[in-house]
């Protein structure tokens, strides 16, 4: 569940990438979080994630005021979380399944549930036997489904994913975003940054628009319209 | 924590040595420089210190008896300067004039001009030792207001200066492995900083998923110790080989006789306990300030 209530965020620069941002996601929905470039996006998910604060409103992420969460409580937030990235973000030094595993250890796993767990992962985003490959042998539709392997490996309640087909061709990225919207039907919620018109116009989700920090637009069912 | 957690620790410290050996050897290497540096002065300040302590053993101050006294009120007066503070009751001597003419004479039996020197010049007295050195002069004056003490002899500028250089060899010393540990621990948080700096992108996706700072924190603390045991081991084969090459060209040359240098059989244990305690502390909290600031994220 997510809420920002007349969310403000102005930079030490002075730059005021959010200005009075309202938004509810309730648990279990599919969300597109759309618009240009310099819009808010990032800001947005750099909010949820505790990355960074907001300058004036109210953020709260799966039950926990951001406004005043304590710095060891944060973890513990995240925990509940499942971030997603257009770069990826993997060890390149460590295989499929270290990559899973180093993640799973973060929460202090233990070997018999990271033995019970990872293979049901990777079996979920296809990658069945692709456990010790490693990330520079994959394309990067594999690679893909790699991080988003490791965002559920800790079972999260919710994805974030932050342009998660910005560096994928059109056939993986509908593969990657079938793909996330089988595990919004597993009942996890799920919310996707992006700016590609094509892919949000095929899925028929909410869609919210923002532009030049303000919300400009939120609809059921939608379409890619700023 | 979590005995997963420790073993996973010690595992990815050991592989995180290996896998940046050329780092981890440069921090080694400071490591032992600084240890060197800083246990030869460590050292210095030891023999300088056990040598001025002996010198202060063979200090003592007489007390000169009251020509009148006699033995049973010079034997009532040892027990009332026994009794004064600060004086080492053990210590307390009773020298005659005749001894005191005799060890006089020692030495100057062939100079004519003692021969027939009289037993009067001399006088009854008694040697006395301190306890507290610092306190020499506080004790002298209450030893001479005692009846019956006339007159004293005392170095006290001498006893002073012993105090002195003691304590501005202490405080040297003192000041200067400060100075010096602040400068290991410096350039080892530095060296470790660059090992970390290639793994930021391991930190932050770590952090990302919910590791807390003491889990992301706890491999680079193990490798620091790591690092800063074997650099404390290594410095201390070093400093054994040139504390004995230096000891025995000082003996050889002949110089310093006055000054007894320490045995490194006798404080070798002391050495590689702090040496060791050094080399972990360097190491580990070098990594903890290094890493800090890759954590804010």
């Amino acid at each position: 569940m997510i809420r920002l209530i007349d969310v403000y965020k102005e930079y030490d620069n002075g730059t005021k990438a959010l200005k009075g941002i309202d938004l509810r996601i309730e648990d279990g929905e599919f969300v597109f979080l759309v618009g240009p470039s310099g819009s808010g996006k990032s800001t947005i998910v750099k909010l949820l994630t505790a990355e960074s604060t907001a300058s004036k409103g109210r953020v709260i992420v799966n039950g926990y005021n951001l406004n005043n969460i304590r710095r060891w409580q944060i973890p513990h937030m995240r925990r509940t979380l499942g971030v997603i990235f257009q770069d990826f973000r993997l060890i390149e030094k460590k295989t499929v399944q270290g990559n899973l595993e180093f993640a799973m250890r973060t929460i202090g796993a233990s070997g018999r549930e990271m033995g019970k767990r990872i293979p049901y992962v990777l079996d979920l985003v296809g990658l069945n036997g692709k456990a010790e490959a490693y990330p520079n042998e994959m394309s990067g539709g594999e690679q893909q489904r790699v991080a988003i392997a490791r965002a559920l490996v800790n079972n999260p309640r919710m994805i974030i994913a932050d342009e998660p087909t910005g560096n994928l061709d059109p056939k993986r990225s509908l593969e990657i975003m079938t793909l996330l919207e089988r595990i919004n039907s597993m009942g996890t919620t799920v919310l996707v940054v992006t700016h590609e018109k094509d892919l949000v116009n095929r899925f028929s989700k909410r869609v919210v628009a923002i532009k030049d920090g303000e919300l400009v637009r939120d609809g059921q069912g939608g379409y890619y319209r700023v | 924590m979590k005995r997963i957690n420790i073993g996973y620790f010690i595992k990815e410290g050991f592989l995180s040595v290996f896998s940046h050996g050329l780092m981890s050897f440069a921090a080694v290497c400071m490591i032992v420089a600084c240890l060197l540096i800083m246990g030869s002065f460590s050292l210095l300040a030891m023999n300088v210190d056990e040598n001025l302590k002996k010198l202060e053993d063979d200090n003592e101050f007489l007390a000169y008896i009251d020509e009148n006294y006699t033995d049973a009120q010079i034997q009532d007066l040892i027990a009332r300067v026994k009794a004064v503070d600060n004086v080492d009751a053990d210590s307390v001597k009773f020298v005659t004039r005749e001894e005191a003419k005799a060890v006089y004479l020692e030495g100057r039996e062939e100079d004519g001009l003692y021969a027939n020197m009289p037993d009067e010049v001399f006088r009854d007295r008694l040697s006395i030792h301190v306890v507290d050195l610092t306190r020499f002069n506080e004790t002298v004056e209450a030893v001479e207001a005692l009846p019956g003490v006339d007159g004293h002899r005392a170095e006290g500028e001498l006893a002073e200066g012993f105090v002195a250089v003691r304590n501005a060899v202490t405080a040297l010393a003192w000041v200067l492995v400060a100075i010096l540990a602040a400068v290991s621990l410096f350039i080892i948080a530095n060296t470790i900083r660059l090992a970390t700096f290639t793994r930021r992108e391991e930190i932050a996706i770590m952090k990302m998923c919910g590791a807390t700072d003491g889990f992301v924190r706890g491999p680079f603390i193990v490798e620091g110790l790591i690092l800063g045991l074997v650099g404390a081991l290594v410095a201390f084969f070093l400093q054994w080989a040139v504390y004995g090459a230096v000891c025995r060209a000082i003996i050889g040359s002949g110089a310093l006789t006055l000054f007894q240098l320490l045995e490194f059989k006798d404080i070798w244990s002391r050495v590689l306990g702090v040496f060791l305690a050094a080399g972990a502390a360097i190491g580990a909290v070098g990594s903890g300030f290094a890493i800090r600031r890759f954590l804010q994220v």
